[in-house]
């Protein structure tokens, strides 16, 4: 154990770099795609309904190694074959879009929920006194959802940096990919998949840890 | 040309609020059937009716919370049953306020009542917060303002959200039940509150179960029942001598 940490320690913690980076990448965007699609299910528009129930369930439908296959093979020929034959997404640029997507799925549904917990009376507050629905939205039903909606969020997160090993299969080196190639050179599976279970662990109860705190000090003001 | 029309006849007799056969639809449920009614300038209206009988859909239509599914409402000259009309405007001018009073939790009392004139450009944050503090004064609570309303009595909450209204400075408020929710020892705080502002005028359309109110402080009652309106009168007339069966029957159930 200590010569494969020897050997390859710097290795596996750049790697480990590289899964954190992939991680917060996906959740800006997924943040973005979730609010997007959430607030279009939470309206009574019936065009947004569609859009947005479609996507989620056409995201959630699909695993998340098929869409990464689908983004990083697929796509691309797609594209190429339409006349752009110099189109290529790199492991990093193809995972990013898969795990944004797939993570931005359940971000819409815990933004919708979020949204849909706070008691009508409250937009309807806002609306007789005369400030438009994007307004009360904002300022009113938007920061009393996201209360309700952080430990989701904290949940989600921790469920994006797992996801990231799954794109180890699209040839990002993240730490499942890494821990697949020191394998492969030092045959010694044992030790090396014990130090990068314990290097995800470590990195995501302290994740939970942080978020606990987060969530007990946002409550405290109610 | 319509809407000239309406204008004309609101100015005659300043008429605040002017409803012509509305009707009103929840799906399939006829809910309100054909409602006309006026209210004039500092006119105290209180409506009764039955659980049920739409006197909070009639309210709700009048700042719009439920578009009305036909019929017109003009609130001070403006046809809020027309698309064209910018209803946000119209609603600066109608204070509402409801049986579970919707404080904005997340803010304090002193946010609750400037968000909205500040956000409006009613007024500045200074004056605003002017305008909170005397309205806070009003209603007795200058010592609140940077409560929470989870710090709040019910009866106090009720009062916090009249002067979050007020802040807008309307011409007309609407109360909907605003006392059914509060233990029995918190209405009267309320009730003062809103007995002071019928006296200095405001133009009031209430829901309400208080008779007592009703019979000290109404211009005329109303009562309504099914989706329509039954019966109408001054406090006198329709209280102590009601005429229709039904009115009489309500009444002796909650008398
Ligand atoms: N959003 C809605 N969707 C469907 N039906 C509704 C809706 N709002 C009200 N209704 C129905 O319309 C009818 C009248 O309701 P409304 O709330 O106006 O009665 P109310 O006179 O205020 O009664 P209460 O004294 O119980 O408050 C009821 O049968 C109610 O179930
Ligand atoms: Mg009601």
């Amino acid at each position: 154990m200590i010569s494969i940490l020897e050997t390859y320690g710097a290795m596996l913690f750049t790697a480990l770099g590289k899964t954190l980076l992939m991680t917060l990448l996906s959740l800006i965007f997924a943040m973005v795609i979730g609010m997007i699609f959430g607030l279009m299910n939470v309206g009574h528009n019936r065009v947004f309904n569609f859009i947005g129930t479609f996507y989620v369930d056409a995201v959630r439908g699909v695993p998340l190694i098929v869409l990464a296959y689908f983004i990083y093979f697929g796509v691309p020929a797609g594209i190429q074959g339409i006349g752009f034959s110099n189109f290529r997404l790199d492991a990093l640029q193809a995972g990013t879009i898969a795990l944004s997507m797939n993570c931005g799925a359940y971000m819409a549904e815990i933004i919708r929920a979020g949204i849909e917990s706070v008691d009508r009376g409250q937009m309807e507050a806002g609306r007789s006194l005369g400030l438009p629905y994007g307004t009360c939205m904002a300022l009113i039903v938007v920061p009393q959802a996201v209360r309700t909606m952080i430990p989701s969020i904290i949940n989600q997160f921790i469920i994006t940096l797992k996801d990231t090993s799954i794109l180890s299969v699209i040839g990002f080196p993240e730490l499942t990919n890494v821990g697949k190639t020191i394998v492969g050179n030092t045959f010694r599976s044992l030790e090396t998949w014990a130090i990068i279970g314990v290097m995800y662990m470590v990195v995501i109860v302290t994740l939970s840890k942080a978020a606990k705190w987060v969530e007990r000090r946002v409550n405290r003001g109610r | 040309m319509a809407d000239k029309q309406y204008r004309n006849q609101m100015t005659d007799n300043t008429c605040k609020i002017h409803v012509t056969n509305l009707k009103k639809n929840f799906g399939g449920l006829e809910v309100l059937k054909d409602i006309s009614l006026d209210v004039t300038e500092g006119e105290v209206v209180v409506l009764l009716g039955p659980s049920g009988s739409g006197k909070s859909t009639l309210l709700r239509c009048l700042n719009q919370l439920e578009t009305a599914t036909s019929g017109r409402i003009i609130i001070d000259g403006h046809d809020v049953t027309d698309r064209h009309t910018d209803i946000n405007k119209v609603r600066e001018n109608i204070g509402m306020v409801f049986q579970h009073f919707n404080l904005f939790n997340h803010l304090t009392v002193m946010e609750n009542m400037t968000l909205a004139p500040v956000h409006l450009k009613v007024a500045s944050k200074e004056q605003a917060k002017q305008t909170a503090v005397q309205l806070l004064q009003r209603v007795g609570l200058e010592d609140k303002s940077e409560a929470y309303p989870s710090q709040l009595s019910g009866g106090q909450k009720q009062r916090v959200a009249i002067a979050r209204a007020l802040a807008m400075k309307p011409d007309i408020m609407l109360f909907d039940e605003p006392t059914s929710a509060l233990d029995p020892e918190m209405v009267g705080e309320v009730l003062a509150v809103m007995k002071e502002l019928a006296r200095d005028g405001m133009t009031m359309v209430v829901v309400t179960h208080e008779i007592g109110f009703a019979r000290e402080v109404a211009d005329r009652v109303i009562f309504m029942e099914g989706g329509y309106i039954v019966e109408e009168g001054s406090p006198e007339e329709l209280i102590l001598h009601p005429r229709e069966p039904r009115t009489i029957d309500f009444l002796s159930k909650v008398l």
